[in-house]
């Protein structure tokens, strides 16, 4: 898939640095961050941070001698130790853009524990807590400062 | 032309709305300007799965990231706090937190207490009735007794403590320090028309159900019925006045971007503590060259913005999350002065029950806590929904060189000069800082928090925007008198947190409203002499 916006080799490195930010996990059997659907998700919602993204990728390319996409599983995993160590303010932007759509995802909110909704209009449980623990609180006496 | 009203209030926010409101009853003309729209509950984040990645786009807390149509631009570079407000029918009131502190008794006589800054021309006592009444009109949740505040009744029941609560508790009272359910302004039952709170959790970006009051939803519906007129999508570039230096009305751009001149009999100020400077710093006269009402001089200085700090950690315990309301205690342990501690005044502890999900994620991947590739899952289990969090409201006293001013080369949509903030924490500020911080990780040790870390100053935590157009006896050293009336011009007022002697270390829009409230009421008691 290709954004009119993003090149195509922009959109292949975006994914590769997705997959490597976010791999899929068979242990709590979710998606990578670079599946058909979150990415689709991802490169739809760049809005205003598209420049950013566009800058992060830029670095990234440079660091990986040209194509993030291009490399193995062992460049890549080099290479992601560069960019966190290092990635800068862009590259922080480009995480945050795909931690925000990863984890809207159902199947990864489920897989947390989330129902796959929005908060309204359902709403949350809050439990009362433990209101005795206020009784020490409430025998002090006044301690406000007096003024005349 | 526009006919004449008899009150024009610019700002539809926490100020404006309670003033109009007030002076309601006394059947006069009051218009209202607002320079934002109407909002659509139906529109906001928590209606959508966007909800979080909307806080960093059209509902993100600065304007200059937010860059919505009513958004003005702030050059806040030379400050390390930014500013951070939503312009819209009931202004910031639809963008903040809830919680709802009053300020403290002592807060209004400091330099009597404390020997510092200036007192207050007006007091707690004086306010309480004003406090009352505003939380009545806006629907305040909490629990009477507080030890650390004269009594009052909140006419709602409070927040739940949940699993976060009970955890801060168990751990304050190892300390022995205070602690308590924060007054808040979301609804815990059905009131005024209002739905009670279900934990939507995303609260300070507007709340769909309605539980959180804003203006719009509170003060406006009351003020409307009672013939007050709101006007959206104007905003104004200056107030005008007459050859007796009186005001005659305000010149504003509507949403066509006509200009257009509304005269009134009153002109009242509501635009918060950057907006009512910049309003008068741009209403320049041969009579007031300087800006309007600025004989002292003080127009726009003596900002104060409550500089926060932030304590976190992470416990093993699974604790609320997302689930709820994001404020959900207070203490007031370190709010008065002790000469021991090497500064003067003191600062409010708010404990935070969440932040949402996704960002809890983000803030510990930039903290080096969650890594890219393999270990990410566990990490991101390992950290999620165990977040405790502590803020620091400090209290910075007003200093001349923390100022408003208008901007030389930015303006807005309309071409008005925006403005400039400059900005810089006092020695004084930084040792109560200091000593917060290093109470708020005490405290994260009582909770068997780990991987505690702080952060002070939050860049973007400018939300409370106070002293820039201060009360006072003396017209030489403040902007308006002590029921809120411009020294200089005698049908001009004031009633935001411009006019914030000192900004304690607590949320101030409580005070506030009350302010507003009190100033309404000295105007419709001295109806006959107004102008004298």
């Amino acid at each position: 898939m290709t954004d009119m916006m993003l090149t195509q080799a922009e959109t292949d490195d975006l994914r590769a640095l997705a997959g490597m930010i976010v791999p899929a996990s068979a242990k709590y059997k979710v998606p990578g961050a670079d599946d058909e659907l979150i990415f689709a998700d991802i490169v739809k919602s760049l809005g205003r941070d598209r420049e950013d993204v566009r800058a992060a990728l830029a670095q990234a390319a440079s660091k990986a001698g040209g194509s993030v996409a291009a490399l193995d599983a062992a460049a890549r995993e080099k290479l992601a130790t560069r960019l966190q160590a290092d990635g800068g303010p862009q590259m922080a932007v480009l995480t945050r853009v795909v931690l925000l759509c990863y984890y809207r995802d159902d199947r990864v909110m489920v897989s947390l524990g989330l129902e796959p909704r929005p908060p309204f209009p359902k709403g949350h449980v809050l439990e009362q807590g433990d209101w005795s623990l206020l009784d020490p609180v409430k025998a002090r006496k006044p301690f406000w400062r007096q003024v005349s | 032309m526009q006919e004449k009203v008899d009150v024009l209030i610019i700002g539809s926010g926490a100020s404006g709305a309670a003033v109009a409101w007030s002076l309601a009853e006394t059947k006069m003309r009051i218009l209202c300007l607002e320079q934002g729209d109407w909002m659509k509950s139906s529109e906001y984040p928590s209606t959508g799965r966007d909800w979080e990645a909307r806080m960093h786009s059209d509902w993100a807390t600065s304007p200059n990231i937010r860059k919505r149509p009513a958004d003005y631009p702030i050059n806040d570079d030379a400050s390390p706090i930014k500013v951070v407000n939503f312009n819209a029918v009931g202004g910031s009131t639809v963008m903040y937190t809830a919680h709802y502190p009053r300020l403290h008794p002592s807060d209004f006589k400091v330099k009597s207490l404390d020997g510092v800054a200036d007192d207050w021309p007006v007091d707690y006592a004086t306010l309480d009735p004003y406090f009352a009444e505003n939380d009545r009109m806006m629907g305040v949740s909490g629990l009477a007794g507080d030890p650390a505040y004269p009594h009052h009744e909140p006419p709602m029941p409070p927040l739940p403590l949940g699993k976060t609560g009970s955890a801060i508790g168990r751990a304050m009272n190892k300390l022995g320090w205070h602690w308590w359910p924060s007054d808040t302004t979301i609804a815990t039952t059905e009131y005024d028309g209002r739905a009670p709170c279900i934990n939507l959790g995303h609260c300070t970006p507007a709340c769909s159900q309605g539980a959180k009051a804003s203006t719009d939803i509170t003060y406006w519906p009351h003020a409307i019925r009672a013939g007050v007129e709101v006007r959206p999508n104007c905003r104004v570039r200056e107030i005008t006045v007459g050859p007796d230096g009186m005001a005659t009305g305000a010149i504003y751009y509507d949403r066509d971007g006509k200009e257009v001149f509304q005269p009134a009999e009153v002109v009242i100020m509501a635009a918060n503590g950057v907006g009512t400077p910049r309003l008068l710093l741009n209403s320049v006269s041969a009579k007031f060259p300087n800006g309007l009402a600025n004989s002292s001089g003080l127009v726009g200085k003596n900002l104060m913005f409550h500089p926060w700090g932030r304590i976190m950690g992470q416990v093993d315990e699974p604790l609320d999350g997302h689930r709820g309301p994001p404020i959900c205690l207070w203490s007031y342990q370190f709010y008065e002065t002790d000469p021991e501690r090497g500064f003067a005044r003191g600062y409010g502890m708010q404990f935070n029950r969440m932040v949402p999900y996704i960002t809890e994620g983000i803030e510990n991947m930039s903290l080096g806590r969650i890594p890219w590739g393999g270990g990410h899952h566990d990490a991101f289990r390992r950290y999620h929904n165990r977040r405790m969090s502590v803020g620091i409201c400090t209290e910075d006293l007003p200093e001349e060189h923390n100022r408003v001013t208008l901007d030389p080369v930015l303006k807005d949509a309309h071409g008005i000069p925006a403005p400039k903030i400059e900005y810089t924490m006092s020695d004084n500020t930084w040792k109560m800082m200091r000593h917060g911080l290093a109470r708020g990780i005490e405290f994260m040790q009582a909770a068997g928090a780990r991987d505690i870390v702080t952060n002070a100053p939050l860049a973007l935590a400018g939300w409370h925007l106070l002293g820039t157009a201060r009360m006072g006896t003396d017209p030489e050293r403040s902007v308006v008198n002590e029921w809120g009336r411009s020294h200089d011009v005698k049908n001009l007022f004031i009633v935001d947190g411009s006019i914030f002697v000192t900004g304690g270390g607590v949320n101030p829009t409580s005070t506030i409203q009350a302010l507003a409230l009190y100033i309404a009421d000295q105007m419709k008691q001295r109806l006959s002499t107004l102008f004298d």
